[in-house]
């Protein structure tokens, strides 16, 4: 109660402090949602959705009313610490390389017997997308303060890196866009957000390290698969298929590029 | 060998080469990935208004897709060609105007909607210019992914150069640099020719805000 309260709390003095900005100056805007993170920094709402996902990892469920404490997110049977730093990786068992929800699927449809097909026709934040973000909120909570270190020895886990590399600069649309023509240069903006520089390490460390996160802007957790969802939709390209191997080489992209960086997550944005 | 023999064996052997380069070009530009085609097709489906038709590539997006090869010496002459062809694509005004209304202008250059799977074929297209460049000073809330266009007019003055290098960039910016960020907002019917003139007077219009 007291959590929730303050968080309400911070979340309208936010509020309060973007409005105050949009009429002042630039920087400002930045300056006061780091003013916002440092004062919610031992309370971010994101904690609502990992303690919902933690249960839903131990609660069993599905047509095999299994849990989910023997999934293995690539660090073995059950572990979850450290797992989200090291993903996306190949696995063995699907001959394939996975992302964090990819992989979560498997785990859901091994284990649990639950239907992949279900879990990538729902929206998002609704239905079986809702377990999944909690879950994932979970999840990547449990690398927090972990260094990035996503592998490209596995020939699979190269030729999807090299895949991603070329979907992140591939143009098309009515607006002629790629992933690059917003996030390949250093210090850029669209109006006021700043835009990371993916294809350096720094820029790819701000992005792929501080995502998943909650945004303030929706009140909404978001996994990195509706990150990138949302991405391809302002760049006016059709809808990218959920956990298709299209997310998850641009997102073994980034996060290759990320190595050395740091686990943010769940991050805090606006 | 008589003369004409030599002649028809000297025109074999520049067609031979001018194939072997052309050949060799096409290599240069990234290569055909079956792989990766098949990624991108399955990667994506149709919703609303966005069509798996936006992910068929003209030849300027190939091209730029690239950027390592389209910014390289060896690209040069295509770079050239590209640009050419965006050029001859503009046209001119149809009623000779190239000023319109400077205030629906700010309007256009305001908004960056449209054109999402989430809009409808009816919703209206903004300018999205604001988005990238700073445009009147007062709005302080602007990108930085293109130059400032701050005092445009202002600063170029108002020539008939200056009025239809700016009518062509705002219609097709690849006219000038193939693989500019710039949407081009003639050729994918993004703006309407009333709409780009109203664009026009927001940069051209000495009574802008822009030009004071």
């Amino acid at each position: 109660m007291q959590r929730k309260f303050t968080l309400g709390l911070a979340s309208g003095l936010l509020a309060t402090l973007l409005s105050v900005s949009s009429s002042s100056y630039a920087q400002n805007a930045t300056d006061d949602i780091a003013k916002y993170r440092e004062m919610i920094a031992d309370g971010n709402p994101s904690e609502l959705y990992e303690a919902a996902g933690e249960e839903l990892w131990k609660k069993s469920a599905g047509p095999k009313n299994a849990n989910l404490e023997k999934c293995d997110l690539g660090l073995g049977p059950g572990v979850v610490k450290g797992a989200a730093a090291q993903l996306p990786r190949y696995f063995k068992d699907t001959n394939k390389v996975q992302d964090l929800e990819s992989r979560l699927m498997t785990c859901m449809q091994k284990l649990q017997g639950r239907d992949p097909q279900e879990m990538i026709d729902a929206p998002f934040q609704k239905g079986p997308k809702k377990d999944m973000e909690a879950i994932v909120a979970y999840v990547v909570t449990l690398s927090k303060g972990d260094k990035i270190k996503v592998s490209t020895n596995h020939p699979k886990e190269k030729e999807m890196y090299e895949l991603g590399k070329r979907a992140f600069f591939f143009e098309g649309g009515p607006m002629d866009f790629s992933c690059a023509s917003c996030h390949g240069e250093d210090g850029k903006r669209i109006r006021l957000q700043d835009l990371p520089n993916i294809t350096t390490q720094k820029g790819a460390a701000l992005g792929w390290g501080y995502w998943p996160a909650y945004r303030v802007s929706s009140g909404q957790f978001w996994t990195m698969q509706q990150r990138l969802n949302d991405c391809y939709r302002q760049q006016r390209f059709p809808f990218p298929i959920y956990a298709s191997d299209l997310t998850v080489a641009i997102s073994m992209y980034m996060a290759k590029n990320a190595n050395g960086g740091t686990v943010e997550t769940p991050g805090l944005k606006r | 060998m008589n003369m004409n023999n030599m002649k028809s064996l000297l025109a074999l052997g520049i067609v031979a080469v001018t194939a072997f380069a052309m050949q060799s070009s096409a290599i240069a530009q990234q290569a055909n990935d079956p792989k990766f085609n098949k990624m991108m097709k399955n990667g994506f489906r149709a919703d609303g208004i966005a069509g798996l038709d936006r992910i068929d590539q003209d030849a300027t997006q190939k091209f730029c897709s690239d950027p390592v090869f389209a910014n390289s010496k060896q690209a040069e002459k295509m770079r050239e060609q590209i640009q050419k062809m965006n050029m001859d694509s503009i046209k001119q005004p149809s009623d000779g105007k190239y000023i319109g209304d400077w205030k629906k202008g700010e309007a256009i250059a305001q908004s960056g909607r449209g054109a999402t799977w989430t809009d409808k074929a009816d919703t209206p297209i903004g300018g999205g210019c604001y988005n990238c460049h700073q445009i009147d000073k007062k709005e302080i809330s602007y990108g930085t992914i293109g130059p400032s266009l701050t005092g445009y007019g202002q600063l170029r003055g108002y020539s008939q150069e200056v009025v239809t290098y700016t009518w062509n960039r705002i219609n097709n910016s690849k006219a000038y640099n193939a693989c500019s960020n710039m949407p081009r907002f003639a050729h994918f019917k993004l703006l309407n020719e009333q709409q780009i003139q109203d664009v026009m007077a927001l940069l051209l219009d000495p009574a802008s805000p822009v030009n004071q």
